[in-house]
Formats: C-alpha cells, sequence, structure tokens
C-alpha cells in the first residue's frame, strides 16, 4: 500500500524530535515572548503535529507562527520532555519553502529579509548593512522603512559606507552551490 | 609578555555594533592583551541561515573556525552572543557526528577539528579581565544597573554550560565589582525580538519595550549588555520602543566592556559610548567624578564614521 508520510514522521527522521512525547502542559506557550502574536502557539504547533492530518500539515506549514519564532530557545529551555520546538520551528519553516507554502504576511516581510541576508553573504562573505537593508527594502517594496533611522546611524559611524569583503570569495560562492543555496 | 588570543569580531561589531568593538579592543589593549583577528572571516549565517537551509548555517561557522584552525589559534574570543553561539552549537553539532563533520569539510574544503575554545565576552572577562581590576580599577560606577543577558549567551543550556539559564548572576558579579548596584529581575533572559528588528519592528518594539519598562520600574539607571543584537533592539530601536510605552525613555545601554572601561578611565573615543542614539551623559561615577560629556561638543570626524 502507498504510505504517505506524515510531517511528524518526517520531523522524526530530520531533527530526531519526537513530537509524540509532548504531553501538552503548555509550559512552552507561557515562557514564549511571542505566544500573544502567533496564530498557533508553541503547544498548539506540537498538537497540531500529533494529529497527523494532511489538512492540519498544510495549515502549520502556512501559518505565520513558525516565522515569528526567535529561536530564543526558551520554550525547550522550560519542557519537562526537553522537546526540541525550535529545531521543530527550523524544519517546518525550511518545509514550507519546499513545499511553496509560505505565510502570506511573512512572505512580505520576514522571508524576504532572511534571503537578502544569506544573498548578501554569498557575494561578500559577509553580512554589510547598507546593502543589506536595500535588497531588502526592494524585495519587500518598503521602501520608506527605516528612512529616518539611516540618516542617525551614518552620523554615528554605524554604517560603514564601504563594505568589507572575504579574500576568498570563491571558496564562499562553493559554500553555497555545495550546500544547495544557489 | 603581552597575552595573544584568536579574534572573530563578525559583522555586527563592524557595522551597527562598532563601538562594542572599539571597547573590546580598548579594554584588551589596556589589560596588555593582543586580540588577533582571524584572517579572512566570514559572516556566521547568524539568523537566517538557520532560518532558512541547515546545513549552511553549519558550514558557515565551520569555516570560521576552520580558519582559525589553520592559523593556529586556539582560543578564540567573541564578543557577539550571536556568534558565539552559531560558533559553539556547531563545533557541538559536528563533534557527535562525525558523517557531517565528513560532509561540512568537504563543503568548506578544508580540514577541521573541532577543539578551538569558544570564549563569549564574559568568559572572556573572567578569565582576563577580572584578576588585574583591583589594580587598574580608578572610578566607582556609582549607579543602579539591570543586567541583561538576552538568550543567545544561555540557551541552549546543555550546549553552552554557560551561568545559570534562568537567573544568570556573572554579569552582575562583574559590575558589582565595579561598585554598581544591579537590580534582581525578571527579564534577564527574556528576547528582545533579535532578528525581526528589521522585518518586524513594531515587534521588537513590544518585546524590548517590555524589557525597559521593567529596568525602569525597578529604578535601573542604565542597562548593561553583552550582545550586539540586544544592543540594537534596546538602543538603536527606542523610538519603536517609545511607540509601545507611549512615553520617551532616556535609560541608555551600555556593553558591558564600556562599563569596565569607563571605570578603568577609559575615554569615551576608546569606549565608543558617543556612538549610541540613546546618549550616555550623566555622573556615573564617584572617586574622582569624571562626567561622561556631551556629544554635542565632542562630534564624531570623518575618519570615524568610515
Ligand atoms: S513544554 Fe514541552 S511537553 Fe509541555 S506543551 Fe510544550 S512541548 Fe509539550
Ligand atoms: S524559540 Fe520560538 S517557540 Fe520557542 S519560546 Fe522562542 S519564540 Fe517561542
Amino acid at each position: 500500500m502507498h504510505q504517505i508520510k506524515t510531517l511528524s514522521n518526517r520531523i522524526r527522521k530530520n531533527t530526531g524530535v519526537d513530537s509524540i512525547r509532548c504531553y501538552q502542559c503548555g509550559k512552552c506557550s507561557a515562557g514564549c515572548p511571542l505566544a500573544g502574536d502567533m496564530d498557533f502557539t508553541p503547544n498548539t504547533v506540537m498538537r497540531m503535529i500529533q494529529v497527523e492530518e494532511k489538512e492540519t500539515d498544510k495549515k502549520l506549514l502556512q501559518s505565520e507562527a513558525i516565522w515569528l519564532c526567535l529561536s530564543c530557545e526558551m520554550c525547550i529551555s522550560r519542557c519537562p520532555m526537553e522537546i526540541d520546538i525550535p529545531k521543530v520551528m527550523d524544519f517546518l519553516r525550511q518545509e514550507s519553502l519546499k513545499e511553496g507554502l509560505q505565510n502570506k504576511s511573512a512572505n512580505h516581510n520576514i522571508i524576504p529579509f532572511h534571503q537578502s541576508f544569506l544573498d548578501m553573504i554569498r557575494f561578500t562573505g559577509r553580512s554589510y548593512e547598507i546593502g543589506l537593508i536595500a535588497d531588502y527594502k526592494l524585495r519587500s517594496k518598503k521602501i520608506l522603512q527605516d528612512i529616518t533611522l539611516a540618516p542617525q546611524m551614518l552620523m554615528h559611524g554605524k554604517l560603514p559606507i564601504f563594505p568589507k569583503a572575504v579574500k576568498n570569495r570563491k571558496n564562499i560562492k562553493e559554500i553555497f552551490k555545495k550546500t544547495n543555496m544557489l | 609578555m603581552k597575552k595573544k588570543l584568536g579574534f572573530y569580531p563578525g559583522c555586527s561589531l563592524e557595522g551597527t555594533a562598532k563601538e562594542y568593538s572599539e571597547s573590546v579592543v580598548s579594554l584588551s589593549e589596556q589589560f596588555d592583551i593582543e586580540l588577533k583577528q582571524i584572517p579572512d572571516w566570514n559572516c556566521c549565517g547568524a539568523t537566517a541561515a538557520h532560518n532558512l537551509n541547515k546545513t549552511l548555517s553549519l558550514v558557515l561557522p565551520s569555516r570560521i573556525l576552520a580558519q582559525a584552525q589553520k592559523n593556529e589559534m586556539k582560543e578564540i574570543v567573541v564578543p557577539c552572543a550571536a556568534c558565539y553561539n552559531r560558533l559553539s552549537v556547531t563545533q557541538y553539532e559536528l563533534l557527535k557526528n562525525d558523517q557531517l563533520k565528513a560532509t561540512v569539510e568537504q563543503a568548506i574544503d578544508m580540514p577541521l577539528n573541532t577543539s578551538i575554545r569558544i570564549l563569549n565576552v564574559i568568559q572572556f572577562i573572567q578569565e582576563y579581565i577580572l584578576p588585574e581590576i583591583p589594580e587598574k580599577l580608578s572610578h566607582t560606577f556609582d549607579k543602579k544597573v539591570a543586567c541583561y543577558y538576552g538568550c543567545l549567551l544561555v540557551r541552549p543550556h546543555n550546549i553552552l554550560k554557560f551561568d545559570r539559564p534562568e537567573s544568570p548572576q556573572f554579569m552582575d558579579e562583574i559590575m558589582q565589582m565595579l561598585g554598581a548596584e544591579t537590580i534582581d529581575w525578571p527579564f534577564k533572559t527574556e528576547c528582545c525580538g533579535a532578528g525581526l528588528s528589521v522585518s518586524r519592528t513594531e515587534l521588537v518594539g513590544k518585546l524590548s519595550g517590555k524589557i525597559v519598562r521593567e529596568a525602569l520600574d525597578r529604578k535601573a539607571e542604565a542597562i548593561i549588555v553583552a550582545c550586539p543584537m540586544c544592543h540594537a533592539n534596546l538602543d538603536m530601536r527606542r523610538p519603536a520602543i517609545d511607540q509601545y510605552l507611549e512615553m520617551k525613555t532616556e535609560i541608555p545601554v551600555l556593553y558591558i566592556t564600556q562599563a569596565i572601561g569607563m571605570a578603568c578611565g577609559l575615554n569615551e573615543r576608546q569606549t565608543g559610548t558617543r556612538r549610541h542614539l540613546v546618549k550616555v551623559i550623566g555622573n556615573y561615577f564617584t572617586k574622582t567624578r569624571i562626567p561622561v560629556e556631551n556629544n554635542e561638543n565632542n562630534p564624531i570626524t570623518v575618519e570615524e564614521i568610515i
């Protein structure tokens, strides 16, 4: 019989985290700084993985919560079962991208920012703030954001005008190629 | 004889957190320590890499460690808490997985042994600065302060094994040595909003706003940090914080290295306090009482900007 791998299965295989061990005590959400802003709180995310239904899996991959997660690790440090939610969140984000299910709102701000950041590293080996912000503005079409902050930062010497790049650029390019980032 | 240590500044310290770099380097000079940058270092990938691509998030820090190893560095100082976290987690993951290590070595095209000692700024201070402090201290830091550790310095505790995960004390102890009174408060390790600073500024205003409000409520006169992301969010994002709190707040945010530097008589050019957006003005010290000058009388020069 054809077997469809549930999200729960894939998480276990790829991250080693066994979602079924979560007993819904809610400590993760109690400590999570963004629980109140997420469409699904961290313990709800765990519960959704546990039900192993295709529709629920999809809902989760489309959620904003997985992109809002700050990887602050508060949840795992308080979880009595030591469930690595941040690791699960990392995996969910990557799955969401792979399946093209990115949350619409995150696709306008959080995701383009991460992409701009990685592109900066790909081209210079380092992250360079003026370039990063310019690139992000183009991608997110938020041209006016932070327009008042930039001159202040410049005056305080916090935005170097010339980027400093890694000399061995070839090595960095190779790294991105080998990790499938091209 | 001068002590020599490897040094990984990371991208923030070359840009938004230039004053952190200045204070770390000046402090080291003051204490006769030479920090040698890892040649041709790259970005650690920060949050973006592990959000989007797990392998890349391990490979980028590995290249840094390999570069350090190639230059025979056994110990590296990593003042940025985010970089410290990424480097430590990577080393931990590679140590327990030979196959992963082989993949990474192939990607960076360099061999890697995983025995480099990675010191965060507090460990660096404890080991190399504190023993000499009684001798070098020229002023008493006469303020009530809130030591704010953030997430990346203390979590994940099972990997970093640094201080206490819920109510860390090391920064408090250092500040007390300088003469400051440290407050006991529940926000020591709450997240400031970190990587969402540009993409979701209003959320950062809220999370960082709660931190600033709690520090003010408990009568702190300065917030002490050890992470450039915490500093950026608490200092540069003050307009968003003030908007969330519906009031104008003026509490300055100092890097721990700036606080020590000031107490050891470094000037504001050396500590970089003039670069803050929330001004550091007023008397911080008794004993010899050097008021921190108002920035307007001492503008930043063009060379310092570039
Ligand atoms: S703290 Fe752990 S066990 Fe409790 S609900 Fe969260 S993930 Fe489940
Ligand atoms: S790591 Fe993510 S889910 Fe866990 S507490 Fe932090 S923000 Fe919440």
